[in-house]
Parts: C-alpha cells; sequence; structure tokens
C-alpha cells in the first residue's frame, strides 16, 4: 500500500490523528497557538467520517467537564488548549483523575506566567507531571519531539488511556504546534464499538447502576482509593517509561532534553563533536514516569549532565533526583518564548564543564 | 354511596418526624407518636381508623416511606 | 394500637415507593424538599419506562450524593459543572435520556456560564434547579436566590440588595433563550403541588425523547436546618415569601 505521507502543521496532524484513531469526540476551546485544532476538526467534519462529535465550549472549564462527562461514557475523547486554558481545567483534570476516566488532553505549551506570551514554552512541565490540580494523582505525560511524534502519541495516548484508566497529556509547545513537517498517518481507525463495564451509558442489561464519581467522604474509603491509585502509578512506572538515547554509547557529556528543545540539543551535540567533544543526548518521551532509571545509569559514563529547558529549570530537578548527587547537573533555560539556539546551547555546556 | 376506608403503613425506623405528612392530612388520622425510634426521631403514626387512603402523606413525604392502601366497601 | 389492619393488603395499594428509588437511608435533614424531588424524578423516569436508558448527574451542595438514591447510572459532576457533564454525555449518546440535578448555588452562581450556554446550545437535557434560596451543604450561606433582607451566615443582617446584588431568577432567564423548549417554576410542599410538579417533570423528559431541546424545571423547596424553622413553619415561610417573588407555573411552554 502506498504511504499516506502529508506535509502538515502540528497541531492539525494532532486533529487528523484524532479523527483516524477513532475518536468519539473532542470538546475544545480556542486560545493561541492551538486554535488549528479545533478549526482543522470543524472545516473536516468528522461527524461525517467516522460520527466523531466536534464541539466548541463556552470555556475550557466547560470543555474538560464535557470531556469528565464522555470518558464517564467511556467514550474516547480528547481536548486540546494551552497553558492558561489548561490552567482553567485544572480541577476539571483532577476529577478525572479522581474517578479514573480515560481520556487525552493535548497542551501545546506556551510563556507564562499569566497571560504570558503566544511564543513556545517548556514552563508548563512542573503543572504537567507533579500535579497541577488538587490531590494525589498522576497525568501520564508524553512530550513528542516531532509532528509525526504528535500524530503517533495521540494515538498511543488513548491505548495508555484506556489501559490504566487515566488521563494522559500530550505536551507538546508552540514550535512543535505550528511548524510543518512530514508527517506519515496510520490507518482509519474504528471507533469503539462496546460499552466500556464501568462507563454511565444507561443500566439496560447490567443489572446494576453505574455511578462516576471522586467523592469519597468517609477517610478510609479515600485512603483505600488513593492507594489503589498509587498502585496503579506503580504500574505505569513499570510499564510506560519511554525515552530515546542519541549517541550516548562512546558520550563523555550528555544533554537531557525533552520535546523542542531535545530537537535543538541534537544539533548541539553535533557541533560539539565537530569540534571533538563527545556529547550524547537523552530524550525523556514519557515525562511521567519519568526516566530516572536510564539518567543515573548514563551518570556514572559522563563527566557532566547539562539540561537544556525552555523555562527556568523544572525538569532539572528531575534530572537531579535521578542522579542523586553522583554527578554536578548544569542547567541552561531561556523563557519568555525565546527559543536557545545550538551553539548557546554548546556554549553553555562549554561554560559549565569544560572551559572551568 | 360506597364507602372508602384507607390505610397507611409507615417504616418508622426511617421516619424522621417532620410532621409534614400530619399537617397535610384532611381527616387528622395520623400524630406524632410519643415514641423515638432508633435513630432517636420520633415518628408518625395513625391514631384514627378514618383514613380515606387519599395519599396526601405519602405524596408530600420526603423519606418515600409511606405505602398507602385504599379499599372501597 | 394498629388501624387498618384489614384494608393492608397488596391488591389495596395504591401508593408505594418507586422501585428507581433505592432503599439507601436519605441523608438529608427531616422535611428537606431534595427527598420529595428525587422521588418524583425517578416516578417520571420509570412512568416513562426510562430508567435502564437514563444519565443523571449529580451537582456539588446537598444533594451531591444523589447517585446513592437513585437507582440509575450516574455521573457526579464539579461544583456547577453538570450541565457541561451532561453536555459531554448527551453529545456523545444522543438517544439516551439525560438530566442535572443541581441546587442554586451549583446551578445560579458558580455554574451559571454552563447552564447558561448548554440552554443556549439547547441541548437536549433536563434540568432540575432546586432553589431553596441558600446554601444548605456548607451550613446556610447566602445564595445567588435568596430573597431580599433574608437572614443568611453570610448576610446575617438580611441580604442588602444594594451591597450583596438581586436575588437571580433563572427560570425566566432561560425562558429568554432559544434553545430552552419548556422552563417552568414548580414547588412540592402541598400535595396538589406535588401532583403537578411531577407532571411538568415528565414533561420535561418527553420533550426531550421528541428532541425539542432543553427543558427547564425549577423547583423551590425548603430548607428548614438553613432557614432555622420547623419544616412545617419553613413550608408555610416558602408559601408566604418565596412564591410571591418566584411564581409558580409555566414560563415557556
Amino acid at each position: 500500500m502506498e504511504k499516506d505521507i502529508k506535509l502538515m502543521k502540528g497541531n492539525e496532524a494532532i486533529a487528523e490523528a484524532a479523527i483516524r484513531a477513532g475518536v468519539d469526540a473532542y470538546f475544545g476551546y480556542p486560545i493561541t497557538p492551538q486554535s488549528e485544532v479545533i478549526e482543522y476538526l470543524m472545516a473536516e467534519q468528522p461527524e461525517k467520517r467516522t460520527g466523531m462529535v466536534v464541539l466548541q465550549a463556552e470555556s475550557e472549564v466547560a470543555a474538560i467537564n464535557m470531556i469528565y462527562g464522555a470518558a464517564g461514557a467511556g467514550k474516547r475523547v480528547l481536548t486540546t488548549s494551552s497553558s492558561p486554558g489548561i490552567s482553567l481545567m485544572q480541577e476539571g483534570i483532577s476529577y478525572i483523575a479522581g474517578a479514573q476516566l480515560p481520556c487525552v488532553l493535548v497542551n501545546v505549551v506556551r510563556g507564562g506566567p499569566g497571560l504570558g506570551t503566544i511564543q513556545p514554552s517548556q514552563a508548563d512541565y512542573f503543572q504537567s507531571v507533579k500535579g497541577g490540580g488538587h490531590g494525589d494523582y498522576k497525568l501520564i505525560v508524553l512530550a513528542p519531539a516531532s509532528v509525526q511524534e504528535s500524530v503517533d502519541f495521540t494515538r498511543l495516548a488513548f491505548d495508555i488511556a484506556f489501559k490504566y484508566r487515566n488521563p494522559v497529556m500530550l505536551l507538546t509547545d508552540g514550535v512543535l504546534g505550528q511548524m510543518m513537517e512530514k508527517v506519515e498517518f496510520f490507518e482509519q481507525q474504528e471507533r469503539k464499538k462496546e460499552d466500556e463495564p464501568w462507563a454511565t451509558v444507561g443500566k439496560a442489561g447490567r443489572g446494576h447502576r453505574n455511578y462516576i464519581t471522586s467523592l469519597f467522604i468517609k477517610p478510609e474509603k479515600m485512603y483505600e482509593v488513593n492507594l489503589e491509585l498509587q498502585k496503579k502509578y506503580r504500574e505505569v512506572e513499570k510499564n510506560e517509561v519511554r525515552y530515546q538515547e542519541i549517541d550516548t554509547e562512546d558520550a563523555d557529556y550528555l544533554f537531557v532534553a525533552y520535546g523542542t528543545t531535545a530537537r535543538i540539543c541534537q544539533k548541539a551535540c553535533q557541533l560539539a563533536r565537530e569540534k571533538g567533544i563527545k556529547v550524547g543526548l537523552l530524550r525523556p518521551i514519557s515525562l511521567y514516569p519519568y526516566p530516572y532509571d536510564i539518567i543515573n545509569k548514563l551518570a556514572d559514563k559522563v563527566k557532566g549532565v547539562m539540561v537544556i529547558e525552555m523555562n527556568h529549570g523544572q525538569m532539572v530537578e528531575d534530572v537531579k533526583l535521578a542522579i542523586n548527587g553522583k554527578l554536578e547537573v548544569g542547567f541552561m533555560g531561556r523563557s519568555g518564548g525565546i527559543i536557545p539556539t545550538p551553539s548557546e546551547i554548546l556554549e553553555a555546556l562549554e561554560n559549565k564543564f569544560i572551559n572551568k | 354511596m360506597a364507602k372508602v376506608r384507607g390505610a397507611v403503613e409507615i417504616d418508622i425506623e426511617k421516619c424522621k418526624g417532620c410532621e409534614i405528612c400530619i399537617n397535610v392530612c384532611p381527616t387528622k388520622t395520623l400524630k406524632m407518636s410519643g415514641a423515638v425510634n432508633s435513630k432517636g426521631y420520633s415518628f408518625a403514626e395513625m391514631i384514627n381508623d378514618n383514613c380515606t387512603g387519599c395519599t396526601n402523606c405519602a405524596l408530600v413525604c420526603p423519606e418515600t416511606i409511606i405505602t398507602v392502601y385504599r379499599k372501597k366497601f | 394500637m394498629k388501624f387498618g389492619k384489614d384494608i393492608i393488603s397488596p391488591e389495596n395499594k395504591v401508593f408505594e415507593k418507586t422501585k428507581l428509588l433505592t432503599d439507601e437511608y436519605l441523608h438529608y435533614c427531616p422535611g428537606c424538599g431534595h427527598s420529595v424531588v428525587h422521588r418524583l424524578l425517578m416516578e417520571a423516569l420509570e412512568d416513562l419506562n426510562l430508567g435502564d436508558e437514563t444519565i443523571g448527574v449529580a451537582p456539588v451542595g446537598c444533594s451531591v450524593f444523589a447517585y446513592h438514591y437513585m437507582d440509575i447510572d450516574m455521573q457526579q459532576a464539579a461544583h456547577g459543572r453538570a450541565p457541561a457533564v451532561a453536555t459531554g454525555i448527551k453529545r456523545v449518546m444522543p438517544d439516551k435520556t439525560v438530566f442535572t440535578y443541581q441546587g442554586d448555588g451549583d446551578l445560579a452562581a458558580i455554574g451559571t456560564a454552563e447552564t447558561i450556554h448548554a440552554c443556549n446550545r439547547g441541548e437536549n437535557i433536563t434540568f432540575i434547579f432546586i432553589n431553596n434560596g441558600i446554601y444548605g451543604m456548607t451550613g446556610g450561606q447566602m445564595a445567588p436566590t435568596t430573597l431580599e433582607n433574608m437572614k443568611s451566615s453570610t448576610s446575617p443582617y438580611g441580604r442588602d440588595l444594594k451591597s450583596m446584588g438581586h436575588p437571580l431568577k433563572m427560570t425566566e432567564l432561560v425562558a429568554n433563550l432559544d434553545g430552552v423548549a419548556y422552563a417552568t417554576r414548580q414547588a412540592v410542599h402541598t400535595p396538589a403541588l406535588v401532583r403537578k410538579c411531577k407532571k411538568a417533570i415528565v414533561k420535561a423528559f418527553k420533550l426531550q425523547k421528541e428532541n425539542k431541546g432543553t427543558t427547564f424545571v425549577e423547583i423551590v423547596t425548603n430548607c428548614n436546618s438553613g432557614w432555622k424553622m420547623r419544616p412545617v413553619q419553613a413550608n408555610e415561610w416558602l408559601q408566604k415569601n418565596m412564591i410571591p417573588y418566584y411564581p409558580l407555573g409555566d414560563i415557556k411552554k
């Protein structure tokens, strides 16, 4: 069969991937730099292609609660937004995690805090992997570094979300959302046919009612639910760690970066090797669960680890946790929508570990 | 004219003694018992045999614990 | 002492609890209107034979545990978001019957945007809106529907219209929206009103089944604990004070 290759913007590619992944519904609210997702969906009319529902909500607050409702019905549901919108969704995300509902969220991150800037950023790392909303819960977070991965991870995210009955977030940014790249699409998947046994679809034929709730007023029950969540998170940590190693075999120094900055670090590695400095890259793909073990192992082989982010130091804390004091960890970050260049990154590494 | 007689069964363990049923009973059939249930609530009971089975009490009962019977003679 | 023993037999039964209400002990205060509306709602679904295909959405507030009492599939929503949750459910399952059950704080304060927009889209869902003019669950604070001069724990000297705003007439407000097919205000503090209220709820569900758009049933009820009155006294106060400001009847039919 001929390959289905297109040149597409990241945001639009996610929208197309959602249709092809057999998603049942999309609820969202426009915000830069991700509005192309809903624009593409509205233009594409997926209700005619697959029966997928698309609705522009009155706010991100409403959108995430529509997600809660449709996810509670056991359907495959997607919402996308950007940083301030994701902040608005946090209450709903906490409810979804607490009620153990599967869904996929995409955050096309822009600079903050506050209304911030519409330019790309990685400043929502903490919000995504350390909680964001209230309570002891975890999102499973995937960080694509290309339009191709944005597409592939959209489908993967649904598989993971339903496997664990847990919200999964794709953490991209304004670069990945806006840039055009060559992308190969998977074939159209069928929409789900069977009802989930836990879903609220009407109790017909089941003999008992189902209800979706995150309210457990008795302390013993709330404790029990929290233990159940923690057990699930341990499973996730065992099974879902994803990362990519580039040129780490002979590396004397290691970059750790995800998403857009990982792409830039690849170029910085090349520049370094042209100068005779052997630098490798470890790219976490899953930000939760985080690839602590591989970073710890690589730290035994290198002289220095440099973390590059488009913020002022968030993921670097996880890298330090992984290395646990064995090695000095350098950090270089840019924010405000400023994207670090490969030469800046290399210079930061040199200043930290080589020219000192 | 046919005579109608009624009766009510009250699940007194679930009664919270709000007295709303007593207030809407047209025949003054119901009254608060002097006794209390295991939760400490006083409960409603029939004190007369003049119930017509009109269902007024059951309609307003918040606990849905009144079952009503009616028979024509 | 036992009266009417000879009458009490199955063939003479004229009123019993609907099967769609569970046997769980209701957590509501003595005399609370919530419980009556729970029953009417379940009776309406049973009469229309919709219990197997209905999904209800419970709010935050006194009726947060509604799903314990209603023997149907239900979801518990975040405070004020029931209309959005119901929208999500209905949009992916347009053939199912969907309702929200919300109090005045939930529907008319924190969730006003969700209420207005679900109504404006004409979501084919039914709103059951309990208006008792106070926040019951949190201990009797002022609600958007608290009457002028009415005392609550956050309006201890009475609601002052100038500084606290006016009691919100939600049903009149949503009746103005083109998406709304039916908007009515009912009450359940007398047997006659209970009968009327049930008819209104049945009508709302029938219209939903006919895809007519949003149906909105407000029910003015007591909150005797919040109002600090005995149940019978609270119902009398309701009739005298709440009903003149919130007149009963269909606002849009």
